[in-house]
């Protein structure tokens, strides 16, 4: 345990000590989302209607530029070797890894997201379930990223290849997550597509570790 | 099966099989076209247009089959580290893909009629088109390695963690409730459909099924002499 809490104390003053990287996820969500209006026009209506897919795919497309320096310092410094043939189990640094993704990306973008929804003139009803779908959604592209992330590890254009990877497979994430809030914003209740958010979360907590693992034993082997 | 594994073995049976395969699948085709578009009747509600079934169907089916075929071989070789495994998985995914292709294509052309529109975003053919992009991955990411032994441990992972989408396309039709029609086909009681429609449709399929054969074994082949051609090459 004390070894797993000092991996995580690694990986984030590693993050905070950079600074930019995460930073820059942040102002890529934030530019992408204000694109939007510019590209369909300012009309309140359509923006509205529009505003949860919005936030949605922004938040999606900023995740998938973060990946790619998951494990790669890690993996240029050495230091993934020594992760890999360390005592404990590799599962669970996995896991820690990707819990030190989503506070440094996934969380940011939840806690940007209202703003940036309010300036798309989203209904206010919506922002509970907009928070909420977040919460649920953003872990899951953390561990399916770090997926994509382990897999292209060492590769040539290892950027293009997790979002070619990926997204595809996030898919189910997007449609649950804008169907929360469409639901709460036309009055229907909405913890079905949660529920699903949620289902989708624990298996991916159960499942993704081992592919990220069993991935980043072949890449040290 | 392991002991099928060796190459060598594996060429001296494919070889025979090869013309085999190949003249079934020219000929289940070709019966297949000729009883899907002179010998069959047209249907009450969709008219010519069922025609585009004969295709449609069978290419969907060897989508998912050949999905499933490319994710059995990449467990295999993760477990047994069979080089053939992996050679056969790598040679399924253009097939697959071009049988994906076709699925959405002949859709397509089927649904702007009948439907009225050239696509739904319904859970069978966003699901559909989200195999297609995973056999574009999987192929990415097999080539994208100076490493071709890692691209090849590397893809045969994604092609196990793609195969959750496999069950997804097969029972959206259950779970959604989808513009798609649910499987008329493979029911517990008898098929939904007319002998003289399902005398094209299973030839074509049987055709179909008899070329990925075909395809496989060349592309396997292929790859088994290139490998040749290498060591030969470094030998010298």
């Amino acid at each position: 345990m004390g070894t797993l809490l000092a991996i995580i104390r690694r990986d984030l003053s590693l993050v905070m000590r950079q600074g930019s990287d995460a930073f820059v996820v942040l102002i890529f969500f934030v530019v992408t989302v204000t694109l939007f209006p510019l590209g369909v026009g300012p009309d309140p209506l359509i923006l509205q209607n529009l505003a949860s897919g919005i936030v949605w795919v922004s938040a999606l497309l900023s995740a998938m530029l973060s990946l790619d320096r998951l494990f790669q310092t890690d993996y240029d410094d050495g230091s993934l070797e020594l992760l890999v043939l360390s005592p404990y189990p590799l599962e669970l640094v996995v896991l820690c890894k990707c819990l030190v993704h989503w506070l440094t990306t996934g969380l940011p973008i939840m806690l940007i997201s209202p703003v940036l929804a309010l300036m798309l003139n989203i209904k206010t009803g919506a922002f509970l379930y907009l928070i909420s779908s977040m919460a649920l959604g953003t872990p899951i592209i953390s561990l399916l990223g770090a997926v994509g992330a382990a897999l292209v590890l060492g590769s040539r254009r290892s950027g293009v290849l997790i979002a070619l990877l990926i997204i595809p497979l996030t898919i189910p994430i997007l449609l649950f997550g804008v169907a929360a809030i469409q639901a709460a914003t036309e009055g229907y209740s909405a913890s079905s597509p949660l529920m699903f958010l949620g289902a989708l979360l624990l298996f991916s907590i159960a499942l993704c570790p081992w592919v990220i693992a069993s991935s980043l034993r072949q890449v040290v082997s | 099966m392991h002991r099928f594994a060796n190459p060598a073995r594996f060429m001296r049976i494919a070889e025979p099989i090869l013309p085999w395969t190949s003249m079934g699948a020219l000929a289940a085709i070709l019966l297949a076209l000729y009883f899907g578009i002179f010998d069959s009747p047209a249907d009450y509600q969709q008219g010519e247009t069922v025609r585009i079934m004969y295709v449609h169907v069978p290419a969907a089916w060897m989508a998912l089959f050949t999905y499933t075929v490319m994710a059995l071989a990449s467990g295999s070789f993760l477990i047994w580290k069979h080089p053939l495994a992996d050679l056969s998985a790598q040679a399924a995914a253009p097939i697959g893909a071009g049988f994906t292709a076709i699925a959405l294509v002949t859709g397509a052309l089927w649904g702007q009629p009948m439907w009225g529109t050239w696509w739904v975003w319904d859970a069978r053919l966003t699901s559909v088109l989200i195999l297609f992009f995973l056999y574009l991955g999987y192929m990415a990411l097999v080539n994208g390695f100076d490493d071709s032994e890692r691209g090849s441990r590397m893809g045969a992972i994604l092609a196990l963690v793609g195969f959750v989408n496999v069950p997804i396309i097969k029972f959206s039709v259950d779970w959604w409730n989808t513009l798609h029609q649910p499987a008329s086909i493979s029911r517990l009681d008898a098929p939904a459909i007319d002998p003289s429609m399902l005398t094209p449709l299973l030839l074509m399929a049987i055709g179909f099924k008899l070329f990925f054969i075909s395809i496989l074994i060349v592309r396997i082949k292929i790859q088994l002499l290139k490998k040749r051609i290498r060591s030969i090459q470094l030998t010298n």
